[in-house]
């Protein structure tokens, strides 16, 4: 197979990235523009700026420091942008709640607690999944199984929670929205929960179930949405790829030998970008043939971090020209650009 | 994260420590009745009852600090001490050995077998002391009856919530550098060959369906790796094999316990600094320590057994420079300055030690106890 990515330098952080779904977060301003990545290490996020040609940084390390400062600072879950027409936020899940920052971690806008009880309960209380859907809400996973509705004002912090969706009986993994950018499909947002049961939404004006797919008593990981398609990646190592609104099965695909930590697509290709625990980052085609309705497939790339269990990658790009890869305890951020 | 992260790393740091002291115990050939009376005494007091009333119930995952101090007392429990270097080296061994284990179990669930490897060996020493054994079993139900309904997202939770609590932990291991699983900086070898985790298809294959269900395509790509097939998944019950050999021991006497602690790679430079500023998690922790410390029931050796000293080094002069040249990011010895600088938390300690003594049945030496907690704390 020919060497269709090559390893670019690494981007140092601070301190190294902790083992959570999908723990890189990047946000693109514009082209020749700064590049932002966010990667969770235990209570702290680090936050580092790149320069369009890679040659300039600034770090920037975000404490979770809640309301309550009389507990204990609590671990993080999740740091991810949230991109919305008016703004982008950069929304923090932990143990204790979920913050809200203005995209560059300078001030933060908004904090949502979550129901804590004085003494530790046996199942943990966490927030997890961040996803901005449509042009104004940010949806944020809860261990409970409900999903957060915040309602963002194009700008100033009057955020308010608008709706809290509960289908899911398990803790929310992740939430996907759909990224193709066209307006023709019918779901916004697909959220995924540790029993692998995925809910397919809609948001106008109230948000509605379309659909449940049902699991297989496996976390669902991470999750995409797709021109429609959700694509579901599985602690068995396994990629489905489902139709949302009917949950018809397109593909199955036997991806990885560990957990997927984290999925990614770039949407103006259809270039699909898997990585798991198994320390194998690969890299797939989906074609979508509307004619009779199915998917096509095709691998493209292996990259094998050695030693490395991955714990986010994310495409730089809507075309998938690079990609970002972080591992446990890496104090790096790996780059890998086409050749 | 998870709460029920407690219990699992005591029993195994515990079982990790019992194979050193195990080892260590022959190779300085101590008679055989007083090697078995430490093992013994150690293990009776992990298994307290009362302690592991404490352990059991739902709680985070406080600090390093406080659990070290809770090994430093267990190695204790018994006529053999260690001193510091000695300590020091047998908790780097403990901690490394374990962090590689949960690293490595194949599934997530995993942890479990590798903590019933601990459990199995800890019964295997006590095997010919009925008492102490049925102690163990009762703690082996336990753990069976809270984990095994656990479901994978649980205890996915419960291994990425230990791999935060051994993050930026580097420390070269010789039986691991030998056995070519952990490279010169620190970091352990993943292996891209050998058997899948139990349930997990061999990767290589894709397979497209029409929207009746029927399988309309396959395809096969090179996965970069070289999997065999997976093994029968080991057993979760009292008995059985556990299929899995992590957690076993792997210490013998033609495979002693060494560390390598000086020249630390370049990456231990840049691990987690110890937060020197007031912190308000040390109430929380002191709290968690003296609950745990008041289950620990230590029983001062009499008179008629005379005590020894154990080394974790070849000859003593080995161990002073080990403490010497230990470097300082790597000192554990962070709770004296929380027990004797910051008064208020020592006071609550204070508090906290007495309404344990009151609710606890009248002992003799209860008031003792709570002087020697911070006697023993104050010098670490």
């Amino acid at each position: 197979m020919a060497k269709m990515y090559h390893r670019e330098k690494s981007i140092q952080l601070k301190s190294s990235a902790s083992a959570l779904y999908n723990n890189l977060s990047v946000l693109r301003l514009a082209p020749r523009s700064l590049t932002h990545f966010a990667v969770v290490h235990a209570n702290v996020v680090n936050l580092v700026s790149a320069s369009w040609d890679g040659l300039n940084y600034s770090h920037r390390q975000l404490q979770s420091k809640e309301g309550n400062m009389a507990t204990s600072s609590s671990l993080i879950m999740q740091a991810a942008w949230c991109v919305l027409p008016s703004r982008d936020l950069l929304v923090v899940a932990s143990q204790k709640g979920i913050q809200m920052f203005e995209s560059d971690g300078s001030i933060m806008v908004y904090w949502h607690a979550l129901d804590t009880p004085e003494t530790p309960t046996a199942k943990a209380i966490f927030a997890r999944g961040i996803a901005a859907v449509k042009d104004k809400y940010i949806c944020v996973g809860v261990s409970s199984g409900a999903v957060l509705v915040f309602d963002i004002p194009s700008k100033g912090s009057n955020i308010t929670l608008s709706e809290v969706l509960e289908e899911h009986t398990e803790a929310v993994t992740d939430i996907g929205l759909e990224c193709s950018g066209s307006a023709e499909y019918i779901a916004d947002m697909v959220s995924a929960d540790d029993s692998g049961l995925l809910c397919v939404w809609k948001s106008e004006g109230d948000f509605q179930l379309l659909n449940k797919i049902p699991g297989f008593d496996i976390s669902c990981s991470s999750v995409k949405l797709w021109k429609g398609m959700v694509i579901a990646a599985y602690g068995t190592g396994q990629i489905r790829l489902y139709e949302g609104v009917t949950g018809i099965l397109h593909a199955e695909i036997n991806a990885h030998t560990r957990w997927i930590y984290s999925l990614d697509i770039a949407p103006f290709t259809g270039l699909l970008l898997s990585a798991a625990e198994d320390s194998f980052v690969r890299v797939w085609h989906l074609n979508t043939v509307p004619e009779n309705n199915s998917v096509e497939i095709e691998h493209l790339y292996n990259e094998c971090v050695t030693d490395t269990q991955i714990c986010g990658a994310k495409f730089c790009d809507g075309d998938g020209y690079a990609f970002a890869v972080t591992g446990y305890d890496l104090s790096e951020i790996i780059r890998y650009t086409q050749a | 994260m998870s709460t029920r992260t407690l219990p699992l790393v005591f029993i195994n740091l515990g079982g990790e420590m019992l194979y050193i002291l195990d080892q260590r115990l022959r190779a300085q050939n101590i008679p055989t009745d007083k090697a078995k009376k430490v093992m013994n005494d150690i293990i009776t007091t992990m298994f307290n009852k009362k302690f592991l009333e404490e352990l059991f119930k739902p709680q985070e995952l406080y600090s390093k600090k406080a659990l070290r101090t809770v090994f430093d007392r267990l190695a204790h429990a018994s006529i053999m001490r260690l001193n510091q270097a000695s300590m020091d080296k047998l908790y780097d061994l403990m901690t490394m050995a374990f962090k590689y284990q949960v690293l490595l179990c194949p599934r997530p669930k995993d942890i479990l077998l590798v903590t019933f490897n601990h459990m199995d060996a800890i019964k295997e020493f006590v095997r010919d002391t009925p008492s102490i054994l049925s102690q163990v079993d009762e703690t082996y139900r336990q753990l069976i009856q809270i984990y095994t309904p656990l479901s994978c997202g649980e205890f996915q939770l419960i291994r990425q919530t230990l791999l935060i609590f051994f993050q930026d932990m580097h420390i070269r291991v010789s039986i691991f550098l030998k056995d070519k699983v952990q490279n010169s900086n620190g970091r352990f070898v993943l292996p891209t060959s050998g058997p899948l985790p139990y349930g997990t298809h061999s990767p290589g294959l894709i397979r497209m369906f029409s929207c009746n269900g029927e399988e309309v395509k396959r395809l096969q790509f090179r996965d970069g790796g070289n999997y065999t097939a997976a093994l029968r998944e080991g057993s979760f019950e009292l008995f059985g094999d556990r299929v899995i050999k992590l957690g076993t021991n792997m210490y013998s006497v033609s495979r002693p316990v060494e560390t390598h602690m000086s020249g630390t790679s370049k990456i231990s430079s840049q691990r987690t600094k110890v937060n020197t500023i007031p912190n308000p998690l040390a109430k929380e922790e002191l709290n968690l320590l003296a609950k745990l410390m008041g289950g620990l029931e230590i029983r001062k050796p009499s008179n008629t057994d005379s005590g020894f000293r154990v080394n974790l080094f070849a000859t003593d002069e080995e161990e002073e420079e080990a403490l010497i040249s230990r470097p300082a990011e790597l000192s554990y010895g962070v709770i004296n300055i929380q027990a004797t600088k910051d008064s208020q938390a020592n006071a609550e300690l204070v508090k906290i030690m007495g309404e344990f003594t009151e609710s606890e049945e009248p002992v003799p030496s209860s008031s003792s106890k709570g002087d020697d907690l911070l006697a023993m704390m104050d010098g670490l």
